[in-house]
């Protein structure tokens, strides 16, 4: 209970934010990184019981790209888009999952599955290129006078208030699940699915359970992302390095703890500006060296990831449960 | 029938022997060390850059520069397992799996500040030949004859060897060889090198077909996993079958089609052997 109204403090705490009137760009780099932990946190619900997916930002791609078409080509408001992106991401999710989980399509072999899926879905992107723009982009058209909420074009406060919420259900959604008996029987997959089959869990609806979840989270972020940006190109969307970077920022940060992808984003982003500003725009390439640099020294000496320094800390307590528990 | 699709079935395997050789590798290294090279491709796009620039910026002839290329990148693969893999052999393989993805970006990354991301042409180029009705590009037919030739010597190094024997049985089992005698952190090591010089052939072949630039490696990157994985991870000879049947799909898809969708159809005929086939077209 204590937890529920602490979490509902510091939300109103963050929503208070645009009222302090900070830069834009502030807000910019804010605005982006709630974003970009909500797709690391969609991508850890999966990953933290070991499906690890290479292709989450095709989920990204799916959902901005269907909201945007059918706001540009049918009229339909991003209000309405959003969720049908959402849906046909995770029938996507759905029809690549079930088939890989109930043949036991596991490790390695899922890893390069929902590569080829990540991939399938940029060049199709790009072939699509008469309604997409294919690599050079597309914009969402802009909403006639008046229409700003309908075609949610918003300023940055309003903005930052819809990535909070969506980051904030990201987190209840994580929470939830871990409240269930899904997590248990998740865990106990990832242990062994043999021997989680024999005791009566049902592997594939579990699997699948956490694949809607994690799709679902995934595909707002796309969304959302796209629908800030009002700018959508396949590279950023969907396909092989985008779907790293997401899975970069959900390690760094941890991805065993909820609020570890959010570190992560927080890393990256600072990461990347703070590069950005240092070696200026010409030196484009420190960022992914640095980037990979620590990626590989995360797995060497901090495979938990940052919040992983902080669990071993709650171990030594002895009131701390061993298993990384919700807040 | 039709020259042009005759055309397209002799391209479809040329294009087949190009990826046969990365996915040689790849599967070379899986079936020993038990980790991806998710960077393999960017291990040969280093390669292509070092022809690129032996060649163009220093004047080297090409023929030396494609020799060095194979040391440089055995070189890296050496480094690769020394300084990521070796610490990483007893962490989850997603760690590992992880790590070389890191590497990936470490390597386009300092790619991108070495070199830029400008697009770096070799300008070399052989007349096509005509064979029949059929017009075969020079450099593609080059390339194939070397790339089966690299797969019949590492065949031969494989099959005749002491050392090519012991790396085929640690593949087999890895709890009874060290039991027999090998060092298996030597046969790593051996792989690893192995592994990268494939990689490095597959550059040189590569180089003189695509313009090389610091992303130039997930141009083909996606598809040699791909084919490593439907061949059966670590089965070389379903690795390269797997490379022929990949190549004919998409070249015989683009001809029907346009490119993007003949990699469409082939990274959908792939999930779809996936879930047929979960172990590879050629499990045992």
């Amino acid at each position: 209970m204590t937890g529920t109204f602490l979490g509902a403090l510091v939300l109103a705490a963050l929503a208070a934010v645009p009222l302090l009137s900070p830069p834009d760009y502030l807000m910019h780099l804010l605005i982006t990184a709630l974003l970009t932990a909500l797709a690391g946190t969609g991508w850890a619900m999966m990953g933290r019981f070991g499906l690890v997916s290479f292709g989450h930002g095709a989920f990204l791609g799916v959902a901005a790209y269907t909201m945007a078409l059918l706001w540009n080509e049918a009229g339909l408001t991003p209000w309405l888009g959003i969720p049908i992106g959402m849906a046909v991401a995770v029938a996507a999710g759905v029809l690549l999952g079930y088939p890989a989980f109930r043949l036991r399509v596991v490790g390695h072999y899922f890893a390069l599955v929902t590569l080829a899926a990540g991939e399938i879905v940029r060049i199709l992107i790009v072939a699509l290129r008469e309604h997409t723009g294919g690599s050079l982009g597309m914009t969402p058209a802009k909403a006639p006078d008046g229409g700003a909420f309908l075609a949610m074009q918003f300023d940055k406060a309003g903005f930052w208030w819809i990535a909070l919420l969506a980051w904030a259900g990201g987190l209840v959604a994580w929470r939830m699940l871990d409240r269930s008996m899904s997590s248990k029987a998740l865990a106990a997959i990832a242990e062994d699915e043999d021997a989680a089959a024999s005791i009566g869990i049902r592997v594939t609806a579990e699997k699948l359970k956490v694949t809607v979840i994690s799709v679902a989270l995934a595909a707002l972020a796309g969304a959302l992302t796209a629908q800030y940006r009002q700018y959508l190109n396949p590279e950023s969307l969907a396909g092989l390095g985008i779907s790293l970077q997401i899975v970069f920022g959900a390690i760094a940060g941890g991805m065993y703890v909820p609020f570890g992808p959010t570190i992560g984003a927080l890393i990256t982003i600072g990461l990347e500006e703070g590069l950005r500003i240092f070696f200026g725009t010409e030196l484009t390439g420190a960022a992914p060296l640095v980037y990979g640099l620590l990626l590989v020294l995360f797995m060497l000496y901090l495979p938990r990831g940052i919040a992983g320094l902080f669990e071993r800390r709650a171990k030594r307590s002895p009131a701390a449960k061993p298993a990384p528990v919700t807040a | 029938m039709d020259p042009f699709f005759l055309e397209a079935l002799v391209n479809g395997i040329l294009l087949g022997g190009v990826f046969a050789l990365p996915a040689l590798g790849l599967n070379l290294v899986f079936g020993v060390v038990d980790v991806v090279w998710l960077c393999y491709a960017e291990l040969v796009m280093v390669g292509m850059y070092a022809v690129w620039f032996l060649h163009t910026q220093a004047g080297w002839p090409l023929w030396l520069a494609f020799a060095a290329c194979l040391p440089v990148v055995a070189l890296l693969g050496l480094l690769l397992h020394l300084l990521v893999v070796r610490p990483l052999l007893n962490s989850p393989p997603i760690n590992q799996v992880l790590a070389t993805g890191g590497v990936l970006f470490v390597l386009q990354g300092a790619a991108t500040l070495v070199f830029s991301t400008e697009f770096r042409s070799l300008g070399v180029d052989m007349p096509p030949m005509e064979v029949g009705e059929v017009f075969v590009s020079g450099t593609k037919l080059a390339a194939f004859v070397a790339a089966l030739t690299g797969a019949g010597i590492l065949w031969a190094f494989l099959k005749f060897t002491y050392v090519g024997t012991a790396i085929r049985a640690i593949a087999r089992d890895r709890e009874v060889m060290p039991l027999m005698g090998v060092d298996p952190q030597r046969i790593y090591l051996i792989a690893s090198a192995v592994g990268g010089a494939l990689a490095g052939l597959a550059a040189c072949l590569l180089v003189v077909q695509l313009d090389v630039h610091p992303f130039v490696g997930l141009s083909f990157g996606p598809i040699t996993f791909m084919i490593c994985v439907m061949g059966g991870l670590g089965n070389m000879l379903g690795g390269f079958l797997a490379a022929f049947l990949m190549g004919l799909i998409i070249s015989v898809g683009g001809f029907w089609g346009t490119t993007e969708f003949s990699y469409v159809v082939a990274f959908a005929f792939f999930i779809l052997v996936m879930f047929l086939r979960p172990k590879g077209l050629f499990a045992r």
